[in-house]
């Protein structure tokens, strides 16, 4: 988006860095009894900062990473196989937010005054590469999708689906669902609703009855990643067949497929070549 | 990071009704055995037989008459399943079943490098390649951090070959609309320009859909000697063969009884249900997110959204039409940059992301430029080094999401990439337009008659292997 260059966070190099570019100073002087952070949730007018309370800035691990090439298959012969680097997505980000951001986030926070409140509803926002991530408990994900949609200077009326992500490496918060929202009234401007849930309670209340166009896509979600969606008119399967055993796109399901022979030699499917991720 | 283990690979030996023979409908391509079809009679027609099935279901005396179109069928545009609840002839219900040409694009997109995602996903709205590669790599390389540095050059390219895709899928769409509904000259005029596109896409790309060209960067390598003057030729060819379709279409009697106010959808039903592209500007909303998002440098073209107030099939039409026009404009806007910008790159600057050979034509057809198999085999070992990681392990890309949105042929398709810093996506997952315009159908046919399914549908241009993904 245009927010992009101006975004300070903005990543600057195309190379792997393994920790996000994240300012790391204020996760370390930010604390968690810090009277800043903890109680303003509750005041939002006189345009005070709304800072979400134990909003936690830290990245996110969902994973680690062995050795220096990404080789997977095999002995690692490099003498780098002891190296662990762990998988960090972006933590919760300080305030101002830039852009129309701040701006989604303080109304939001009127408008839920009266219900759970922006701290209760919201467990943390994230601003990566120009892009609001609104990290939405989903006990209160209906209240908040309505707000949005229906808040006259909100007006996220468009909601384009909804994808899935697995992290089996994030415990207790396995599956992800992602929710883009589009608001036509103000001009293109766009945020991201994300709702987790573990593997074991896979449930997220359904958003179809604030955003019919999203049927087809929470059942998708459901055929590929288990995802199930309470209060869906029919949640079944879309693009598998009825009978179809297990959730494809979940990262514990093989890709499946058959090595292929050409001229005498054979190469494995391709989940079993040899990989450098 | 291997991604599963032999525990959790699931047992797909259980026994599921069809496959095994102790289990009744032991035919697995029978009809199936669970539907709720207990006391109903089921006909199945094959063609042939039509006297004598319109007498057996007289015979009956019912009044409800579930029919299930496709998905084999020449008007539901591919292998798309309508299932019409009919009363006479009129459509009390309309349900689509989808999903019979699901090839698992996302899931292989996670076992392929960034860049081989490309070739995954232009083939998944095989009408409009283009538009997949340049979401995804918008996204690629909004998650690299790289978007201010892809060359001026090669954003050119990518709107002049977004917009020629336009044209292309616009031409389908009217061409298979208009033959669905008996218009066969419409179809030959229609494939007949696209013809011309493809020619383009040839010439430029090496291949004629499945281009895989956009590549994250920039695209994978710059037009050829002559192009310039080629798509030039060809927006003019393409500008006499819309107006013969302008003649055939927009005062054709038998078409608009056909199509005005038939599969009427208004602005709140639109909002409502997601629906974007030509179905939403058909109801008088301006929305085309090249005008209210730009990207690609959109914003520094001169060209208009086209919208009409109809909210119906015959406006669709023309939205189609108009856009056309709109899009040539475009192309040839981009001629004359293309001309200006000449001998500048087209890839991206950081040899981390660039795929270091440019492709040349060998003796074997394609290759890879002679100059630089000169130098990697015989002056620089580094170079050799660095083309074989890059070119088998691909780069990394740091860990986080994306979603970046384009103005399809269609809607807005979108791409959510998420990076766990390998060099594969973690996960591509693409809001396809036709998916969510699709929806649409019970919305827009049920009330009408049975020949208006076909134009509603038509209208939406749905294209299955987007739809499936």
């Amino acid at each position: 988006m245009s927010d992009e260059s101006k975004d300070p966070k903005h990543l600057e190099s195309g190379e792997g860095a393994p920790v996000p570019d994240k300012e790391t100073d204020t996760a370390a002087t930010r604390t968690d009894d810090d009277p800043q952070s903890s109680d303003t949730a509750q005041h939002t007018g006189g345009g005070r900062v709304v800072e979400l309370a134990g909003a936690d800035s830290e990245p996110v691990q969902i994973g680690e990473r062995r050795g220096m090439f990404g080789a997977t298959r095999g002995q690692d012969t490099t003498g780098y196989g002891g190296l662990v680097t762990p998988t960090l997505l972006p933590g919760a980000s300080p305030r101002p937010y830039g852009g129309y951001y701040d701006e989604v986030a303080d109304l939001l926070a009127t408008a839920l005054e009266e219900g759970p409140g922006l701290g209760g509803a919201v467990e943390k926002v994230v601003v990566d590469r120009g892009e609001m991530t609104l990290f939405v408990r989903r006990e209160h994900l209906l209240e908040v999708a309505r707000t949005l949609r229906d808040h006259p200077a909100l007006r996220f009326e468009m909601c384009m689906g909804v994808s899935g992500v697995h992290y089996p490496g994030e415990a207790g918060r396995e599956l992800h669902a992602v929710y883009p929202l589009l608001s036509i009234t103000h001009g293109s401007r766009r945020i991201r609703l994300e709702v987790t849930c573990p593997d074991t309670d896979p449930h997220i209340p359904s958003v179809v009855e604030v955003w019919p166009g999203n049927d087809w896509h929470e059942r998708e979600t459901w055929d590929m990643f288990g995802i199930q969606f309470d209060g869906h008119p029919a949640l079944t399967r879309i693009l598998m067949p009825d009978d179809w055993p297990g959730h494809p796109q979940r990262k514990d399901y093989p890709l499946g497929g058959i090595p292929v022979e050409y001229k005498g030699g054979t190469v494995p499917p391709p989940d079993e070549r040899r990989a450098y991720s | 990071m291997t991604t599963h283990d032999q525990d959790t690979i699931y047992d797909d030996s259980a026994p599921s009704p069809g496959l095994d023979p102790s289990l009744p409908g032991n035919d697995p391509y029978g009809a199936s055995v669970d539907d709720d079809t207990e006391g109903a009679r089921v006909f199945t027609v094959s063609g042939g037989d039509w006297n004598d099935l319109v007498d057996e279901a007289t015979a009956l005396h019912e009044e409800r008459i579930v029919v299930n179109m496709g998905p084999q069928h020449p008007s539901t545009h591919g292998v798309l399943r309508l299932i019409l609840e009919l009363d006479g002839e009129t459509v009390t219900e309309a349900r689509a079943g989808i999903g019979y040409l699901h090839t698992g694009i996302e899931k292989n997109m996670e076992f392929r490098t960034w860049t081989q995602g490309v070739t995954f996903c232009t083939r998944m709205d095989y009408l409009t390649p283009m538009f997949q590669e340049a979401a995804y790599c918008l996204s690629v390389e909004k998650l690299l951090g790289v978007t201010d540095r892809i060359p001026e050059r090669a954003s050119i390219i990518r709107v002049m070959m977004m917009e020629l895709t336009r044209v292309n899928s616009h031409l389908v769409a009217l061409g298979t609309g208009g033959m669905e509904m008996g218009a066969t000259t419409v179809m030959t005029v229609g494939f007949r320009e696209r013809e011309r596109i493809l020619r383009v896409f040839e010439a430029i790309t090496g291949l004629r859909m499945n281009n895989a060209y956009i590549r994250p960067g920039g695209v994978a390598q710059d037009v050829p000697h002559g192009a310039v003057d080629m798509v030039r030729g060809v927006v003019g060819e393409i500008r006499r063969g819309l107006g013969e379709l302008e003649m055939l279409l927009n005062e054709n009697p038998l078409l608009k009884g056909r199509t005005v106010g038939v599969g009427y959808l208004d602005l709140t039903g639109c909002v409502a249900l997601g629906v974007t592209g030509p179905v939403l500007r058909s109801t008088g909303l301006p929305h085309d997110l090249r005008k209210s998002a730009p990207y690609c440098g959109y914003e520094t073209y001169d060209f208009d959204v086209i919208t009409r107030t109809g909210c119906d099939a015959y406006d669709r039409l023309r939205i189609r039409i108009d856009e056309m026009y709109e899009s040539l404009k475009i192309v040839e806007q981009c001629l004359d940059r293309l001309q200006r910008t000449e001998g500048q790159p087209v890839m991206v600057e950081d040899k981390k992301i660039a795929w270091p050979a440019q492709l040349a034509i060998g003796g074997d057809g394609q290759g890879n430029s002679l100059d630089h198999i000169r130098e990697i085999m015989g002056t620089s070992m580094e170079a050799l080094i660095h083309h074989f990681k890059l070119v088998t392990e691909g780069f990394r890309v740091p860990p986080g999401q994306a979603y970046v949105a384009v103005e399809s042929a269609k809607g807005e398709l979108g791409c959510h990439t998420v990076s766990d810093g390998g060099t594969r996506p973690y996960r591509a997952h693409f809001r396809d337009p036709s998916f969510n315009n699709l929806q649409a159908v019970a919305a827009m046919c049920e009330g009408s008659q049975v020949a208006d399914v076909i134009v509603a549908v038509a209208s939406i241009d749905p294209v299955m292997g987007g739809v499936d993904r």
